[in-house]
C-alpha cells in the first residue's frame, strides 16, 4: 500500500531513508517542520530531488544573486525575461526576441556517454520551447580527459554521437562550441549544451498555473522507469522489495518524439490555448507540478493514476521522480481542451488530463484514491535550503602563480620555433575538430550563415531584412585555474570577441558554471571568484546575464576539475550578408594584427605543449575597454565592408590564428613578427586581439577607424597564393602545417 | 506558375528548406501532409530529408505506408516529376519507385560535409538543366547513405544510364560511388545529398542546388 498522508500522521516515528536520498539531517528536520508531520515517501521523494544541489542551487544561490544586481539593459534595450525564467529573453529588434541557455549534463555523460549527451541536448531544447520559442540551433562545449587515454576513446565518441544523434534528428543545426582536453576531466567529462530559440515579442509565454478549474495536461512521452535515481531507493527500501532492482539512473532519449513535441507545442502556442507550460527536466513531475503551481495563483490537484506509464509496475514515488524525456505539462482552460487534444492527435502526441488548478495554495497528489502528497508547492520549488558554504583562497595557489611560464626556457632558433609551431598546432586543444563537427548537421533549416570552425555560429532570423544573431560558447579553464576571477573574465572576453569579429554586436550572456565540490572551501572560493569576475566583467562590457546553470561536484575522488566557467555570448547583426568569415580570401591582401601583444605565456597552449602540461603563473591581463573598442571597430568594419576576414587570437596565440586563417582560405602568408621575442610574438595569449585581412584600398579607412577607437594596429604582411606560412624567422609549408593540425584527433579516435 | 509540393512526414526536417528552395526557384511551394492522400493538384513532388518516424524499423519504411504515398506512387507512374532527398531517397527505395537500398555509412558515423558530385545523366526531370559531366558541390548529411544494390541491379542502372550523380570522393562506401539514381522513365530521382541547402551563397557552400529546381521548371514548361 502507498504511504498516504494519513499513514504519515499515524506513524510519525517511521524511519525514512532520507540519507540515502541525499537529504541531510537538518534538511529532513526542516521538511518535517514545514509539513508539521513526517513527509510521506512521495513527499520525501519530491523534496529530496527538488532540494538537491542540481535543482535548488543551494550552495550557489548566495553567489548567483550577484548577477541580479547587474543592469537588465542590453545594448539593444531591456531584457524581456531574465534570470528565474526557464531561459532569458532578449529583444533583437524588428519585433523578434531570442532566448538562449546552456545546461550541463556532465555526470550522466560519463556513466552513459550517448544517452547522457543526447538527453542533455533534449533537455535544453525543451527549456527553450517552454518559453514559447521555436528552437533554431544548438551548440556544445565538451571537455574530456587526455586524448590518448583509453577511457577518452569510450567517452568522447559516445558523447559526440549522442549530441549529433539527438540534435540531427530534431532538425536543429549545430553551429559551434568547443572541444577541449585536460587530465582533470578524465573521470568527469563536461557536456554543456546550448540551445537558442526565436519568437515574436507577442508570443512570449511564462510558466503559470492560474485560473481555478483549468486543466492540467501531461503531453508527450509516457512515463517510464528511466532516470529515477533516488526514487528507486525509496521504492525498493520502503515498499517494493520484490520489485525490480535499481533502475538505470541515466535517461533514455527519443529525439523523434521530441521533434513531434516541438511542432505540436508550437502549434498549441499558435492556437493561443496554453495558459501555462512547463518542460520536464530534472525531477520530472515533482518539478513540473511544484513549479507550475507555485508560479500561479491557485493550488493544484493531480491524480497520479492518470499518468500514462511505460511500465505499469512503477511505484508512485518513481512516477513522481522519473526523468523520462520528451514530456511537457500545460495548464489549459476547459473550453480549449478539445482543440488541445485535436492538435496533439495531429502530431501523434499522447496527451492526458491528469489534474486541475484548485482553490487554495496546496499541491495535492492522489494515488489509488488516497492522498500521498499535500504540500505548499513553494516550499518544494523555491524554499529549499540555502547554504553559505565556507570558502578560502587555496594556499597552494601562491606557489602555482609564482611558477610562471614566462620563466620557462624558450628556444627562439628557427629549428626551435619550428618544433614549437608543430607542437602547438598539434596540441589537442588547438587541433582540427572536424572529426567531431562533421557528425553534426549544420545546414538544416537553411539559415546557418556561420558554423564551426568559424569564431561564432551565426543564424539568419529574418529572410527579408537579413537580421541575424551570432553565438559563441567559450571557457578557458587553464586561465581559470591560475586565477578564477580573471579566468572567468577571459572566458567572457573570448566569447565576446568571437561574436564581435564576425561583425555582430554582443548583447547578452548566459553561463554554465562547472566546478568541483562546494563542500571543498577551495573549490567554493574558485566559484565565488569566478562569479565576481563575471559580474564585474559584464558590468564593464554592458551585457546582462540572462540566466544560467551551475554544475558542482565535478571531481574525481578529491581532485576537482579545472574551474570551467562556460560563457555563451549572444550577438545581433543587422544584416547577415555583412558578416565576416575567418579564412583568408585573396592573395595580396594586407594582414593586420589588432590589439597589443604582451609577454603572456602563463596558461597558454605553448606552455602546455612545450613543457609537458605545465600550468603556472598568472593569466593574461584583462582589458575590457580594449575588448569593447575592438568590438566596435569590427562592427563598423563589417557594416562598411572593409575587411575580407577576421579571426580572433586566443588559444595558441598569433601563430594559430594566422595558420587557421591560411588553412581555411587554402592560401599562404608572408609576415614579419612584431617585437623582439619570436616565442612571445607567436604564442603569447594576450587578450583583446584579432587578425584581419583586407584589400590595400581599404587599409587607410580601416586604420582611421582603429585610431578613432584607440585600437593598436600592427601591419604583419600579406596573404600569398604560394602555399607557405612564412613567419619571417621561419617558414612552414601549408600542407605540412595543416597535416600536423588535422592529424591528432582522427589518429587517436580512428 | 508551376506548383511544387513538399510532403511533411512526422520527423521530416528539411521540408522547410525544400519549400524555400522551390520558392526561390520561382515556383509556388505547396506544403503537403503525410496523413492526407491529396497532393493538391501539384505539378511535381519533393520528398524531403529528415528522420521520418525516427528512422525506426528502417529509414523510410514506415513513411512509405502514409496515405499520401499511394497518391505519390500513382502520380509517379503517370510521369510526374518526383525528387527524393536523403530520407526521401530512402523512402522512394522503400516504395519501390527506385531500386536498391541504403545501409549504414561505411565509417559507422553520421557525416555532414560539402560533397563533390559529378552529374552523370541529364536525361531526367531534375537534371535536364545541367550539362553531363558537370562537377557540383552539394551538402551531404546522413548516417545511412551507403547505397547498395544487387550486382544485377547495378549493372542495369549503369547500362540504362540511370545513375544520376556519382561522388568524386565516396564518403560512405556507396556501390559504384553512386550518390543518386533515377527510374527508367527519368521522372523519379533520388539522391542522398541535399540540393535544397545549396540555393543561396549566404547559407550554402554553393548554389549548384538551384539547377535541380531550374531543371524541373524547364521540364514542366516544355511539357506545358
Amino acid at each position: 500500500m502507498a504511504d498516504t498522508v494519513e499513514h504519515a500522521i499515524q506513524t510519525p516515528e517511521l524511519e525514512q531513508p532520507y540519507g540515502a536520498l541525499g537529504v541531510k539531517d537538518d534538511e529532513y528536520a526542516r521538511i518535517r517542520e514545514i509539513l508539521g508531520r513526517r513527509p510521506t515517501s512521495a513527499e520525501l521523494a519530491m523534496y529530496s530531488v527538488m532540494w538537491s544541489e542540481h535543482c535548488s542551487y543551494k550552495s550557489s544561490k548566495v553567489h548567483l544573486k550577484k548577477f541580479g544586481a547587474l543592469s537588465q539593459e542590453t545594448p539593444r534595450g531591456p531584457l524581456l525575461a531574465g534570470i528565474g525564467e526557464n531561459a532569458g529573453v532578449v529583444d533583437i529588434g524588428q519585433g523578434y526576441a531570442v532566448t538562449f541557455k546552456a545546461e550541463s549534463h556532465n555526470h550522466p555523460s560519463y556513466v552513459e556517454p550517448y544517452q547522457g549527451a543526447a538527453t542533455g541536448v533534449g533537455g535544453i531544447v525543451r527549456d527553450i520551447l517552454a518559453m514559447g520559442a521555436r528552437p533554431i540551433g544548438v551548440m556544445d562545449s565538451l571537455r574530456f580527459g587526455p586524448l590518448d587515454e583509453p577511457d577518452t576513446k569510450r567517452v568522447l565518441p559516445g558523447v559526440v554521437h549522442g549530441v549529433g544523434g539527438y540534435g540531427n534528428c530534431l532538425g536543429l543545426p549545430n553551429i559551434g562550441g568547443e572541444v577541449q582536453f585536460d587530465r582533470t576531466y578524465l573521470g568527469n567529462p563536461l557536456v554543456n549544451a546550448l540551445c537558442v530559440g526565436v519568437l515574436r515579442h507577442e508570443d512570449l509565454h511564462l510558466a503559470h498555473a492560474s485560473g481555478v478549474g483549468n486543466q492540467v495536461i501531461l503531453f508527450g512521452a509516457a512515463t517510464g522507469g528511466d532516470g529515477i535515481g533516488g526514487a528507486s531507493i525509496l521504492a525498493s527500501e520502503t515498499f517494493d522489495e520484490t520489485g525490480p532492482a535499481k533502475r538505470p539512473s541515466v535517461q533514455v532519449g527519443d529525439p523523434f518524439m521530441e521533434k513531434l513535441l516541438i511542432e505540436c507545442t508550437l502549434e498549441l502556442f499558435q492556437a493561443g490555448i496554453i495558459n501555462g507550460i512547463q518542460d520536464f527536466g530534472a525531477a520530472g513531475i515533482s518539478c513540473a507540478t511544484s513549479e507550475l503551481a507555485s508560479a500561479g495563483d491557485g493550488g493544484m490537484f493531480v491524480n497520479l493514476d492518470l499518468v500514462p506509464l511505460r511500465d505499469p509496475n512503477l511505484a508512485p514515488e518513481e512516477i513522481l521522480m522519473s526523468e523520462s524525456q520528451e514530456r511537457m505539462m500545460a495548464v489549459v482552460e476547459p473550453a480549449n481542451i478539445e482543440r488541445f487534444m485535436e492538435i496533439c492527435r495531429k502530431w501523434d502526441v499522447l496527451a492526458t488530463t491528469v489534474g486541475e488548478v484548485i482553490e487554495g495554495d496546496r499541491l495535492i497528489i492522489q494515488w489509488h484514491g488516497e492522498t500521498i502528497v499535500d504540500v505548499d508547492p513553494k516550499t518544494v520549488a523555491h524554499e529549499g535550503p540555502v547554504y553559505e558554504r565556507p570558502y578560502h583562497r587555496p594556499a597552494w595557489l601562491d606557489g602555482v602563480n609564482a611558477d610562471r611560464a614566462e620563466a620557462l626556457p624558450r628556444d627562439n632558433s628557427p629549428e626551435g620555433l619550428r618544433a614549437a609551431l608543430f607542437a602547438v598546432l598539434g596540441h589537442p586543444n588547438v587541433a582540427d575538430k572536424t572529426w567531431v563537427t562533421q557528425q553534426y548537421d549544420r545546414y538544416v533549416r537553411g539559415n546557418t550563415v556561420l558554423a564551426q570552425p568559424e569564431d561564432s555560429g551565426m543564424l539568419r532570423i529574418d529572410e527579408e531584412t537579413g537580421l541575424g544573431i551570432a553565438l559563441s560558447l567559450d571557457a578557458n579553464s587553464r586561465f581559470s585555474y591560475l586565477n578564477p576571477y580573471l579566468g572567468a573574465q577571459l572566458s567572457l572576453a573570448e566569447a565576446y570577441r568571437n561574436v564581435a569579429v564576425t561583425g555582430a554586436e554582443p548583447v547578452a550572456i548566459t553561463d554554465c558554471l562547472n566546478f568541483g565540490s562546494p563542500e571543498d572551501p577551495e573549490v567554493m572560493w574558485q566559484f565565488a571568484e569566478a562569479i565576481l569576475g563575471l559580474v564585474d566583467g559584464c558590468r564593464e562590457l554592458g551585457v546582462p546575464v540572462t540566466g544560467g546553470n551551475v554544475s558542482l561536484y565535478n571531481q574525481t575522488a578529491s581532485t576537482p576539475i579545472l574551474p570551467t566557467p562556460t560563457i555563451g555570448v549572444l550577438g545581433v547583426i543587422d544584416d547577415v550578408a555583412t558578416r565576416i568569415r575567418a579564412g583568408f580570401t585573396a592573395p595580396g591582401e594586407v594582414v593586420l594584427l589588432l590589439g597589443e601583444t604582451r609577454e603572456e605565456l602563463s596558461g597558454s597552449i605553448w606552455e602546455a605543449a612545450l613543457n609537458d602540461g605545465h600550468l603556472g603563473g598568472m593569466p593574461p591581463a584583462v582589458v575590457l575597454d580594449a575588448e569593447k573598442a575592438l568590438a566596435k571597430v569590427m562592427r563598423k568594419a563589417a557594416k562598411r565592408g572593409l575587411v575580407s576576414s577576421a579571426h580572433d587570437v586566443s588559444e595558441g596565440g598569433l601563430a594559430v590564428t594566422l595558420a587557421e586563417s591560411a588553412f581555411r582560405g587554402n592560401l599562404g602568408f608572408r609576415v614579419s613578427l612584431p617585437g623582439d621575442d619570436a616565442t612571445v610574438a607567436l604564442f603569447s595569449e594576450s587578450a583583446a586581439r584579432a587578425v584581419v585581412s583586407l584589400p590595400e584600398a581599404s587599409v587607410d579607412e580601416f586604420l582611421a577607424l582603429c585610431a578613432k577607437r584607440g585600437v593598436p594596429v600592427t601591419r604583419l604582411g600579406e596573404v600569398t597564393a604560394e602555399p607557405v606560412l612564412d613567419f619571417g624567422v621561419l617558414s612552414l609549408g601549408l600542407d605540412e602545417a595543416r597535416d600536423a593540425w588535422l592529424a591528432p584527433i582522427p589518429a587517436a579516435l580512428g | 506558375m508551376p506548383r511544387i509540393g513538399v510532403v511533411t512526414f512526422p520527423g521530416s526536417l528539411d521540408d522547410h528548406d525544400a519549400l524555400r528552395a522551390v520558392q526561390l526557384s520561382g515556383a509556388e511551394a505547396v506544403p503537403l501532409w503525410h496523413g492526407s492522400d491529396s497532393i493538391d493538384g501539384v505539378d511535381a513532388i519533393i520528398l524531403p530529408g529528415g528522420f521520418s518516424y525516427g528512422d525506426y524499423l528502417r529509414c523510410g519504411a514506415i513513411a512509405r505506408f502514409s496515405p499520401v504515398m499511394s497518391t505519390v506512387i500513382d502520380a509517379a507512374g503517370k510521369g510526374m516529376p518526383v525528387l527524393g532527398i536523403c530520407n526521401g531517397f530512402q523512402l522512394l527505395c522503400e516504395a519501390h519507385l527506385l531500386e536498391g537500398a541504403m545501409i549504414r555509412n561505411a565509417g559507422q558515423q553520421f557525416v555532414c560535409r560539402d560533397e563533390r558530385l559529378r552529374v552523370e545523366t541529364i536525361d531526367t526531370t531534375w537534371t535536364c538543366a545541367f550539362t553531363k559531366g558537370d562537377e557540383i558541390t552539394i551538402v551531404l548529411k546522413n548516417g545511412e547513405g551507403n547505397y547498395q544494390a544487387s550486382a544485377e541491379t547495378l549493372r542495369k542502372l549503369e547500362d540504362n544510364d540511370q545513375v544520376v550523380f556519382r561522388y568524386l570522393d565516396n564518403p560512405n562506401g556507396s556501390a559504384n560511388d553512386i550518390a543518386g539514381i533515377t527510374n527508367e522513365r527519368g521522372n523519379v530521382v533520388g539522391l542522398m545529398p541535399h540540393p535544397e541547402h545549396n540555393v543561396e551563397s549566404l547559407t550554402g557552400p554553393s548554389t549548384d542546388g538551384a539547377r535541380f529546381f531550374a531543371s524541373v521548371l524547364q521540364f514542366l514548361s516544355v511539357r506545358a
